[in-house]
């Protein structure tokens, strides 16, 4: 609230409230969520299993919409939109990225990465698609993958593809359900390296979804959500690197 | 660009599963395949049907000509004697709805051979057309004679099973001479046993010879013998129709004006004729009708002098045995159909639920519901073309195959292979469009946790 007079911040939740109807029974699964992420913040967000955090995050990746509260997403409240409304907004300034990598079966990793381009509303032409896509499998480091099918990469390199397909359309903010659930430690150590890059030298804000204390080290701020509500409230921030 | 995008994705992913692909264009192949194959034997056999029923002459049309009467006195249908060789000729020569026309001049006399003797049924004094029009041109025995015949009243004839056996008791009866009111005719041909008619008449009790011959040899010397009510007949007076005898002085134009009424001194009794098929019947009736009716000089108002006559009772035969084929096709046809739809619609439901993940994923980075809805009706659409032409080429091989090896007759069909491709196209917009609307309704987020 002592903010009222800066910038609004990328994304800004008051008060939200998401609850299921189950038949008759109706199931709270978000009590009052209010909770800003500033724009190039690396954030974590941790909980328990049935504490909310997935609801949270397919709020804060517009899949889902609120029961009631409010969403503003880059200036704009989006709580209200339609179903493809938000897919426009998902399409133009989000990216997903799965635990189980969810990359198209017998689809090479270049097509996987130039997937999402078919929906976006940039006329580009298939060649400057394809540019782009070799581009960023460069960036995450797959340039001698890019023919290769899904099944013929290991998990660090298909989370790689995948993290390659979420930027594809230039996204302000990456969100990341458990991306390191399936991978070694070794491997994880290396995607995490390449958020905490994306984020410092391109500016991404990247919200990190896991269980992990270990990963949630990697962000500038954890934010912990219990029983539907965020335990602490929202934290100062903490410059990332001192855990 | 949109459009080629969604056509390009749904190739896409029908490359990826080719099996699947196959599995699910097989069921819009056969269903394909077997409407064309069938309609392609069913149109043969109607074609050979066709050919069956013209053979018992269901497109026979017989112009008689009309009543005489005298003073109040109706001497009955073809008592009138209107019709000359020379009309026969030109519904030949000008009516193209027409196959074949024969002039027929009827006798009914005593035939002898030997110390044998018989009275036929039929004398029929024609031109070998008859045969054609008939569709009895195959001979058993000999040949049969020629329009050189005709031209100069040749005294051959052709006979009939029954007076062979009558006459011959059973020998070749080749080269023999029969006598019909003490003129010899030398038998050239036997006629294939055709028997009885609908009518019960024995068809093979039949002489045939040329209607030259019949007319100024037989009947000329037999007045009154002839079934006709004929009593006075002017070519009597003239025993060499071949030579161009002018047995009246020329009339000059203007007293032909005068008298626009011609003579005639030679009549047939009636003009035997058959339309190019059952469908030509109607136009072939109008064209004789129009023909005759100028040749005669009938004013417009004025009654007809003759009346054709069509075999009603065989078309009608024909047409309802042709129709319901048609309607057996057709039921055949739209099983093959929905059963090849409903195998498009199977495989697509499971190819939605298999995909689930994809099109949770392909809305989690942006697709709309819409981008979803078109993927996957545009690759039943694909599945169904490809079905269909796959189908189309199949249905043509087998026909083929079927009517070389079967010797079935069949009939290429354009309109069965146009049906079968717009029939393919709805029934894949029609069953694809359940599956990919279920595909759309999908919420991203429960897809992209499905297993």
């Amino acid at each position: 609230m002592e903010n009222r007079n800066e910038p609004m911040d990328l994304i800004e939740l008051k008060d939200i409230c998401r609850t299921y109807h189950l038949g008759e029974v109706a199931v709270p699964v978000l009590k009052g969520i209010t909770l800003n992420v500033a724009g190039g913040e690396l954030v974590a967000l941790m909980g328990t299993s049935g504490s909310g955090k997935s609801t949270l995050m397919n709020l804060l990746g517009c899949l889902d919409h609120p029961t009631s509260g409010e969403y503003w997403l880059d200036g704009r409240e989006v709580s209200r939109l339609t179903a493809n409304e938000r897919a426009r907004l998902r399409n133009r300034i989000i990216g997903f990225v799965f635990q189980s990598f969810n990359l198209l079966p017998r689809t090479t990793a270049l097509e996987n990465v130039m997937m999402p381009l078919t929906y976006s509303r940039e006329n580009l032409s298939e060649q400057q698609k394809k540019l782009r896509a070799i581009d960023l499998l460069r960036k995450v480091g797959l340039a001698d993958r890019i023919d290769h099918q899904q099944s013929q990469l290991s998990g660090g390199e298909q989370q790689r593809v995948a993290v390659a397909r979420a930027l594809v359309n230039h996204p302000r903010i990456l969100l990341a359900d458990e991306p390191t659930g399936n991978l070694d430690s070794r491997t994880s150590e290396e995607i995490l390296q390449m958020f905490q890059q994306l984020n410092s030298v391109e500016g991404i804000t990247i919200i990190l979804v896991t269980h992990d204390q270990g990963v949630a080290g990697w962000a500038q701020r954890t934010i912990r959500i219990k029983d539907g509500l965020l335990e602490d409230g929202i934290e100062p921030l903490i410059v990332a690197g001192d855990v | 660009m949109k459009m080629f995008g969604t056509t390009k994705t749904a190739l896409g992913a029908l490359r990826r599963n080719v099996l699947r692909t196959m599995l699910t264009t097989l069921g819009i192949v056969i269903g394909v395949a077997a409407v064309i194959t069938m309609m392609e034997i069913g149109n043969g056999a109607t074609i050979a049907i066709r050919r069956t029923m013209a053979s018992i002459g269901a497109n026979t049309l017989v112009v008689v000509p009309g009543a005489a009467n005298t003073s109040g006195i109706n001497f009955g249908a073809g008592s009138m004697m209107t019709l000359t060789p020379q009309d026969a000729d030109a519904i030949g020569r000008e009516c193209p709805a027409l196959g074949s026309v024969a002039p027929i001049v009827r006798a009914r006399t005593q035939i002898v051979y030997g110390n044998r003797n018989w009275v036929p049924t039929y004398i029929y004094g024609t031109t070998p057309s008859f045969l054609e029009v008939r569709e009895w041109s195959d001979l058993d025995e000999g040949e049969s004679f020629t329009e050189h015949d005709v031209r100069n009243s040749g005294k051959v004839c052709i006979i009939g099973q029954t007076i062979m056996r009558e006459l011959f008791g059973g020998r070749s009866p080749i080269g023999k001479e029969v006598r019909i009111r003490s003129v010899a005719f030398k038998v050239v041909g036997v006629l294939k046993k055709k028997g009885a008619n609908m009518m019960g008449q024995d068809q093979d009790d039949i002489l045939l010879a040329p209607w030259t011959t019949i007319k100024y040899r037989v009947v000329a010397s037999s007045l009154g013998g002839s079934n006709q009510s004929s009593t006075t007949d002017s070519s009597t007076n003239n025993p060499y129709p071949a030579a161009q005898l002018n047995l009246y002085p020329v009339p000059s134009d203007s007293e032909l004006a005068d008298t626009p009424k011609p003579m005639r001194f030679t009549n047939v009794d009636q003009i035997l004729t058959a339309a190019r098929s059952s469908s030509h019947i109607p136009s072939a009736i109008e064209q004789i009708t129009a023909l005759l009716r100028e040749r005669h000089h009938i004013r417009p108002s004025g009654p007809n002098d003759f009346s054709v006559r069509d075999m009603a009772e065989i078309t009608k035969a024909m047409s309802s045995t042709t129709e319901m084929i048609t309607k057996l096709l057709l039921c055949v046809a739209m099983i093959s159909l929905v059963v090849g739809g409903v195998g498009i619609m199977n495989i697509m439901l499971v190819s939605v639920t298999e995909r689930t993940r994809e099109i949770g994923l392909r809305m989690a980075v942006g697709a709309e519901p819409g981008d979803i809805l078109r993927q996957f009706l545009t690759e039943a659409i694909v599945l169904c073309l490809l079905g269909g032409t796959v189908g189309i080429l199949l249905g043509r091989t087998s026909s083929y195959i079927i009517s070389s090896v079967l010797h079935w007759p069949t009939a290429a069909s354009v309109g069965a292979i146009v049906a079968a491709v717009i029939v393919s196209a709805t029934v894949g917009v029609l069953f694809g469009f359940y599956p990919a609307w279920k595909g759309s309704r999908l919420n991203p987020i429960d897809a992209l946790r499905y297993e």
